[in-house]
């Protein structure tokens, strides 16, 4: 069966029942409908969200990225002064792609009707083994450097090699010349996307001044998402210097070699493309909550919140890459992006586990201009819970530090320590847990909270592959659901591995992955099931109630 | 010059307790952290790069005083250089930490004394050259008398250690904490007027002085 794409408003179905139950979704209802107001779909916080308020996944992207829309180069065929630097940049493509060969699926090219049978993305994943490893001794002639499906350069406006994914800059720079050759072609505007397709890649351009972001993927990703990607390596980078900073290095100085005052964070960046690959909470644009026990959850909270201080702005509490809890200052919201760049930073330095570290820190959506200090420290050696006050003061080191113990004395006199323990023990669910047989994994996000939810990924997807192609069929569907000319509310496609479903209203996002020996039928009923499922657990699975200091 | 603990709060004795503020200041990549860890763990383990500044405290009970210990292992990141002051301000004690083995960061390490020279007097700071990775002898690049023979003229400690097998690692700690009690005694029997007030810890807020001028 092909690809069956609905267009019609509503959610209407003959044997489902996602049609409105009459009146019964006025405050929060047990059936979410796409009739469900922002603000009373699962997840919604009760008491105002806990960040910037983000109506869309295009939304991301702004404000300072507003004028950001992927175009294609036929897009812009019309314009005859176009023309003939089209036809350069396709010349150039085609050096550039003789030293970048590889096989390549377009997903969207299979997901047409009558080709289903052959989605099987299967391109050899030839990542590099680990962030440590190696990466100076990659030969760029090797064709491991060619079969890498992203890569990802960072380069000056004047052209200097300023970071590269695989690989080291030195070795790329003949790459990096045509890249720039490209770049100069697609310079007309700055903070543009432009992107080309050819021969099985996307390359796709993103230009924020004084920097120009390229990557060149197989994925089947859309070049928004490509862009999207591109954009967090940008504000990575921002975190570590600040707009500020970096605009005045490039004004002093317009060749001036950026990887001077990168030197030692690449790994940060490295880390961050990797955790984009596998960790949805990129692709949604939204912070994934630990599943705890509300009343524990509360308990962590106010904890957190009496353990304040005047120069505090966010006190956030995380293990791995989920939230367990976040308080901020009254009227200060956090962004996203900034919450994902954080833990980044952490994910990727283990520094951090012995002592308490204390660094600048710039959180470019909340502002670009100036740093905040960072308190980092784990509660205990053993447990993977990690502290994060943020501060405007950096002199107050000791100020803050205090509150990380009043927090930890309070925890403990409040008895919740263990119970935070036992919920580190198990901090995925299983999709089991739902009840539904079918169904085998799924993602749903609360738009106006910004927090979303998804199960373990479990069998079939137990290889990195497998996992990286699942992650691919969301990322597919997000963006047919997002794109800009065409966006779709409701798709339902079957393939010959699974069943997929996404569901776009105005207050969530759902994305479901079926076994595919389910039927459509199945698949929507059981769509409602688990909207109620949802609903039941939300006190576990997002934070309703977020906290002020 | 040291932060005092009010006299007599220790149960055990009468002995004095003294809070020091040291800071590790060096290039990327030249051990700092594999030190501290080394010393307030006793293990060596692959480290990743230093993020802004990490903070330890370590407790020595010796036989003439108890000396607890504010280490602040900073970044040597370039980027991170201009916060650098932050952490190395009001400092009893600096270790300037280059590796044996990358002549580099040994000039580097004499730019660190420039500055600390340019905001510390003399008897405000008891500094220590620190060549680490002493392991590593066959690739060498500075030699054990150029060492020396810097840290003479500038009257520094000085000392080569490694970290991963070990070397003399306590013993650099150790022999800063000594050289700063000797000062405490003969700024006892001699006050300086460079000497910095001593701070009554039973006083609250009295530690934040380490972060304000
Ligand atoms: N052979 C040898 N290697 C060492 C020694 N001490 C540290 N290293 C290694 O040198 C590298 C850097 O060590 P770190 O302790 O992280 O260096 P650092 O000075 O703290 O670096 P930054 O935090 O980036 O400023 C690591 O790979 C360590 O394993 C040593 O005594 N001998
Ligand atoms: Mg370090």
């Amino acid at each position: 069966m092909a690809a069956d794409v609905h267009k019609k408003k509503s959610w209407e179905v003959p044997n489902g029942s996602l049609a409105p139950g009459d009146g019964q979704h006025a405050e929060r209802s047990e059936s979410p409908t796409p009739g469900l107001a922002q603000g009373t779909e699962p997840g919604a916080g009760q008491e105002g969200a806990m960040f910037v308020h983000t109506r869309s996944y295009e939304d991301l992207t702004s404000p300072e990225d507003g004028a950001a829309v992927a175009r294609s180069p036929e897009e812009r065929r019309g314009e005859p002064a176009e023309q003939s630097s089209m036809e350069q940049i396709s010349k150039d493509f085609s050096e550039l792609s003789t030293q970048l060969t590889g096989i390549a699926l377009d997903l969207e090219e299979e997901m047409r009707p009558g080709k289903e049978g052959k989605l099987e993305p299967s391109p050899q994943t030839n990542r590099r083994d680990s962030v440590l490893s190696g990466k100076e001794e990659e030969d760029v002639t090797m064709d491991a450097w060619r079969m890498h499906r992203k890569h990802v350069f960072v380069l000056s406006e004047a052209g200097k090699p300023v970071y590269s994914r695989y690989g080291s800059e030195e070795a790329l720079s003949s790459t990096m010349g045509v890249m720039m050759a490209l770049v100069s072609f697609l310079e007309a505007e700055k903070n543009a996307i432009r992107s080309i397709h050819a021969d099985g890649y996307k390359v796709v351009f993103v230009r924020r001044s004084p920097l120009v972001l390229v990557a060149v993927a197989r994925t089947q990703q859309s070049e928004q998402e490509i862009a999207h990607e591109l954009l967090y390596i940008y504000y990575q980078i921002l975190s570590l210097l600040t707009w500020t900073q970096l605009n005045h290095i490039f004004q002093q100085k317009q060749n001036y070699d950026l990887r001077r005052l990168l030197a030692g964070s690449e790994r940060i960046t490295d880390n961050l493309l990797d955790l984009m690959a596998h960790d949805p909470s990129f692709l949604m644009g939204a912070v994934r909550c630990l599943p705890l026990a509300a009343s524990v959850r509360d308990a962590v909270s106010s904890s957190l919140q009496q353990a304040k201080a005047k120069s505090l702005v966010f006190s956030i509490l995380l293990s791995g890459n989920q939230l367990v809890s976040l308080v901020r200052k009254k009227d200060q919201f956090l962004h996203p992006i900034d919450l994902h760049l954080l833990f980044n930073l952490i994910s990727s330095s283990s520094s951090f586990r012995e002592g308490e570290a204390w660094t600048p820190i710039c959180l470019p959506k909340f502002n670009s201009s100036g740093f905040f200090h960072a308190h980092i420290s784990y509660l205990e050696q053993e447990m993977d819970l990690c502290l994060l006050l943020v501060s405007t003061d950096r002199e107050d080191f000791f100020t803050v530090s205090d509150c990380k113990r009043r927090f930890q004395e309070r925890l403990r006199r409040r008895g919740v320590h263990h119970a935070l323990q036992e919920a580190l023990r198990t901090p995925f669910y299983s999709v089991a847990q739902v009840g539904i047989p079918d169904l085998r994994h799924f993602i749903y996000k609360s738009k106006s909270s910004g927090l979303f939810t998804s199960p373990e990924i479990e069998a079939p997807y137990v290889q990195e592959e497998e996992k990286e192609r699942l992650l691919g069929l969301y990322q597919y569907l997000h963006s047919r659901a997002h794109n800009s000319s065409r966006p779709l509310k409701n798709i339902y496609f079957t393939g010959p591995r699974e069943n997929l479903l996404a569901w776009v209203t105005n207050a969530f996002e759902l994305y479901v992955c079926y076994s595919p020996l389910g039927t459509k039928a199945g698949a929507i009923n059981a769509v409602n099931k688990l909207m109620k499922w949802i609903r039941k657990e939300e006190d576990r699975l997002f934070i309703l109630t977020p906290q002020t200091y | 010059m040291a932060q005092t603990v009010t006299p007599g709060t220790s149960p055990e004795s009468s002995r004095p307790s003294y809070m020091y503020k040291m800071v590790l200041l060096g290039s990327m990549s030249v051990g700092k952290s594999s030190l501290a860890y080394r010393y307030v763990k006793n293990d060596f383990r692959e480290l990743l790069p230093t993020v802004g500044c990490s903070f330890f405290t370590q407790t020595l009970n010796l036989d003439e005083a108890t000396v607890k210990l504010e280490i602040w292992d900073t970044a040597g990141q370039e980027k991170y250089q201009s916060v650098c002051h932050l952490y190395y301000r009001d400092a009893h004690t600096a270790l300037l930490v280059y590796d044996i083995a990358n002549k580099q960061t040994f000039s580097r390490a004499k730019i660190w004394l420039e500055e600390l020279e340019k905001r510390f007097l003399p008897d405000e700071i008891v500094i220590a050259l620190v060549g680490n990775k002493t392991d590593l002898g066959a690739e060498r690049e500075v030699t054990t008398e150029e060492g020396e023979e810097f840290a003479r003229t500038k009257g520094l400690l000085f000392m080569e250690t490694s970290a991963k097998s070990n070397y003399q690692v306590n013993d650099v700690f150790m022999a800063v904490v000594h050289e700063l009690l000797r000062r405490e005694k003969e700024k006892a029997s001699n006050p300086s007027p460079y000497g910095r007030s001593t701070v009554d810890l039973g006083v609250s807020g009295a530690r934040t002085r380490c972060c304000r001028t």
